[in-house]
């Protein structure tokens, strides 16, 4: 039994190594026209999720022109951080939901 | 004396004057089935303009500006419908409501005569300028009169996006230059 237990123990261990500490997911969420947090920072092959909690239909466009994520009214969307730099971006239906993501490399 | 006071917010709202609404705003109280019943008009007058752009725009930055305005206040309105609903409210017609409409219907007589860049010009300017009047009655109008706390909620949701249509619609213009 103690065999047993310490065997999943190392099994986990495994997993846990093999999943890179810094893939994380980051929430950004979209709701009654505010983006929540307005600011974010992540790093490079983190994924951002941006939930749209609104029934309208949002958008994360990059003002660089480095993504341009469609959110359909109560979707969410993601984006794998490819590159590193502060991105400032913004609905492209509604320009004056503005924020900004921070990625470290 | 009602009678009155409704007109002359029309006017104002017409006039698209912030010192005549703000005039308005001190002596009149706008009831929430009226409020309701001007921020649903306001709200098809921009869906009726967007389906005529539809037929009658040209450029492809226009066009998808009238079918992002159509989705959204369609979404506001259905909003607005479940909420009144709900609260049990039934929306009351009224002067400011009519004055609306009436302006509405005359602009869209006179942008059907237009076609080409022209209509996408005229649209879009109006777009502009619709907004940022249904936005200063919301603001300085609607906003502070409503006494349901969930339909002041709407209403401030509804300025919101409506402040991001008129910046919307300020783009659109300036690629039209």
């Amino acid at each position: 039994m103690p065999g047993r237990l310490s065997a999943i123990a190392s099994a986990v261990l495994l997993v846990a190594s093999a999943v890179p500490a810094h893939a994380a997911t980051i929430e950004i969420t979209m709701e009654n026209l505010e983006v929540s947090p307005k600011d974010a920072s992540a790093e490079v092959g983190d994924t951002i999720e941006w939930i749209n909690k609104d029934v309208f239909a949002h958008t994360a466009t990059a003002g660089n022109g480095d993504f341009d994520v469609n959110l359909p009214a109560k979707k969410s969307g993601t984006l794998v951080l490819k590159k590193a730099g502060t991105v400032y971006y913004y609905c492209r239906y509604h320009p004056n939901m503005k924020a900004t993501l921070k990625i470290e490399p | 004396m009602f009678v009155r006071w409704s007109a002359a917010i029309a006017a104002a709202i017409l006039l698209s004057s912030p010192a005549l609404l703000q005039g308005a705003r001190a002596a009149d109280k706008l009831t929430d089935p009226q409020i309701a019943h001007i921020a649903y008009t306001a709200g098809v007058i921009d869906i009726n303009a967007a389906k005529q752009a539809q037929k009658k725009a040209r450029n492809k930055d226009v066009k998808a500006f009238a079918e992002d305005m159509l989705r959204d206040h369609e979404a506001v309105n259905k909003q607005a419908l479940a909420l009144v609903k709900k609260l049990n409210v039934t929306p009351e017609d009224n002067d400011t409501s009519k004055a609306l409409s009436k302006q509405a219907s005359e602009k869209l007589a006179e942008q059907d005569k237009l076609s080409g860049a022209a209509f996408d010009k005229a649209y879009v300017a109006n777009e502009v300028a619709y907004h940022k009047t249904v936005n200063g009655a919301l603001e300085t109008q609607l906003i502070p009169s409503a006494s349901n706390a969930e339909l002041k909620s709407l209403l401030q949701t509804g300025l919101k996006i409506f402040q991001g249509h008129q910046q919307h619609a300020e783009h659109v213009a300036a690629e039209l230059k």
